[in-house]
């Protein structure tokens, strides 16, 4: 097959739909007025702002009026965690996250601990899955928040956010009102999710992962769960996040959160084929391989290996050479030279999680694009292993393997 | 401007001297504590102490490659007396540079050849 860019990075950025990039063309040359304005031609952007929030309330079933629209999942989640903790700290200051959050929700509460705040950690099983009962031991009289990422970009696992949430709302402990939020950024573009079912009171959803622009995302804040503003200045989303909106960028995620509330169920049964298709591909024409994450409850587009012997960094540049776009949770891809936080929460070892890489398919994905991945991925991994000392030695105590 | 730099992204591509040598000489291995990499290189000596032959195999990201590689190249046909010169700052410069935290890669080269000159000149004395 002749060299063909494949994009398998698809929770890190995705190509954005043409319905989505049509809906947002009027309003960079000819609807570009500010939404506060009070001449006539602004109400074209109040009323697109307005369709945008009922679009992204329609996703998750919120009402309109919970969804605080920011720039970016990150922004919202800082939103969630220093906004609610501040709004709940004269009833105690402790709070609870996992140990795989993404670093906007570990770093925004680390920032926390400044102002007097206690962060304690909820552990993962190997699988990735957060354990209820140490959820439960961890609860305490002064506990105020508590944030559990819906599912993992890196792995792929998705947790039962329905029964941690009614752990902590119930818990005998506690009998304040205790937040709970997710961080659904990878899980809202698959996962059917419902608010008011869950029974949740924050959640964090983005744009740029659901085939929608970069600079929208929004925070679900349930009617009357106090919120203490992180940026000040307006009256822009009722006072809870001021600055002018992007309109254009909303508008591109309302209709990203409209096509997904319509395709889904479809997408992602196609998504979930090719997936498995990688996954047995890998399986069958690799040895020394194996998948972390949880089979059964797991993203339907990610796929994540470590592949023994070899360094993932390398991995990912020797694909790159052939087009081929994922991404490795290797210490050596790691600015700060450390595996990742998701698989040392998992419990992988170093040099396993040296060779650990993530596809994430998305629905502009073919069948082409996962037979070209399959027919590159085991003639790198041989090269790569054919440097490799760590293998090398294994095949010198195991003579009789060839592979 | 690429992550890497091109020098170093065609050695990674096409790392020279890769393997081992059986009857080696000198063996130098080295692990980076750091990021778990792991280097082992091989040299063959000739009677006038020049290095006739160089090999080795790296565990590691694509900068460890690329210094594995250009190592080899500076070490081929040099006198015991001028490898042992070769320093990480003269590997990272052969490279066209590395990036900031990928430097520590280019020491694990020099070291890693520099334990086989040690092991080589250990086996000499006895």
């Amino acid at each position: 097959m002749d060299k063909k860019n494949v994009y398998l990075d698809n929770q890190t950025s995705t190509k954005l739909d043409d319905r989505v990039f049509n809906s947002m063309k009027p309003f960079f040359l000819e609807n570009y007025f500010n939404p506060q304005s009070v001449y006539f031609l602004a109400n074209h952007s109040r009323l697109a702002l307005e369709l945008a929030r009922s679009q992204v309330a329609k996703l998750i079933n919120a009402d309109k009026q919970e969804i605080i629209f920011t720039s970016c999942g990150s922004e919202a989640n800082n939103l969630a965690i220093k906004g609610i903790a501040n709004a709940l700290k004269y009833k105690g200051k402790h709070i609870i996250v996992s140990s795989i959050e993404h670093s906007s929700v570990l770093n925004s509460s680390k920032k926390l601990i400044a102002e007097g705040f206690e962060i304690s950690y909820l552990k993962v099983n190997s699988k990735g899955e957060v354990i209820t009962e140490q959820l439960i031991s961890l609860l305490r009289k002064d506990t105020i928040l508590v944030s559990i990422q819906y599912a993992n970009p890196e792995i792929g696992t998705i947790q039962n956010i329905k029964k941690l949430a009614s752990v902590v709302k119930n818990n005998n402990i506690n009998n304040n009102f205790v937040a709970f939020h997710t961080d659904a950024v990878s899980a809202c573009s698959s996962v059917q999710i419902n608010v008011k079912d869950l029974n949740i009171d924050a959640l964090t959803i983005s744009s740029s992962i659901i085939h929608g622009p970069k600079g929208a995302a929004a925070l679900y804040l349930k009617d009357k769960v106090p919120i203490v503003s992180q940026i000040d200045g307006g009256i822009q989303e009722n006072y809870k996040r001021a600055g002018t909106e992007n309109i254009p960028a909303i508008v591109g995620f309302g209709k990203a959160c409209e096509i997904i509330n319509n395709e889904s169920f479809k997408n992602n049964v196609f998504i979930k084929n090719l997936r498995d298709k990688l996954i047995t591909g890998i399986l069958t024409k690799l040895k020394h391989v194996s998948l972390n994450g949880s089979i059964k409850n797991r993203l339907v587009g990610n796929v994540n290996f470590s592949v023994n012997f070899i360094e993932g960094e390398s991995l990912v540049l020797f694909l790159d050479n052939y087009g081929i776009m994922i991404s490795s949770g290797s210490a050596c891809s790691n600015k700060n030279l450390k595996i990742s936080t998701v698989l040392d929460a998992i419990g992988i070892n170093n040099f396993l999680g040296q060779g650990t890489i993530t596809f994430n398919l998305s629905k502009f994905n073919t069948e082409n694009d996962i037979n070209y991945v399959l027919e590159k991925l085991p003639y790198i991994v041989q090269k790569l292993r054919n440097i490799s000392p760590v293998y090398s030695k294994f095949l010198n105590e195991n003579k009789q393997e060839m592979i | 401007m690429s992550f890497y730099s091109d020098k170093v992204m065609s050695h990674f591509k096409n790392p020279k001297n890769v393997g081992e040598i059986k009857n080696a000489d000198g063996i130098g291995e080295i692990g980076n504590p750091i990021c778990g990499d792991m280097m082992v290189f091989y040299i063959k000596v000739d009677n006038n102490d020049i290095i006739e032959e160089v090999k080795y195999k790296t565990f590691g990201c694509v900068a460890a490659i690329a210094v594995s590689s250009i190592v080899s190249e500076m070490a081929l046909g040099k006198s015991i007396q001028e490898v042992k010169k070769i320093s990480n700052c003269d590997v990272a410069k052969a490279l066209g540079g590395l990036p900031p935290n990928k430097m520590h890669c280019s020491n694990l080269g020099a070291q890693a050849l520099h334990k086989a000159i040690e092991n080589y000149e250990s086996r000499c004395k006895k």
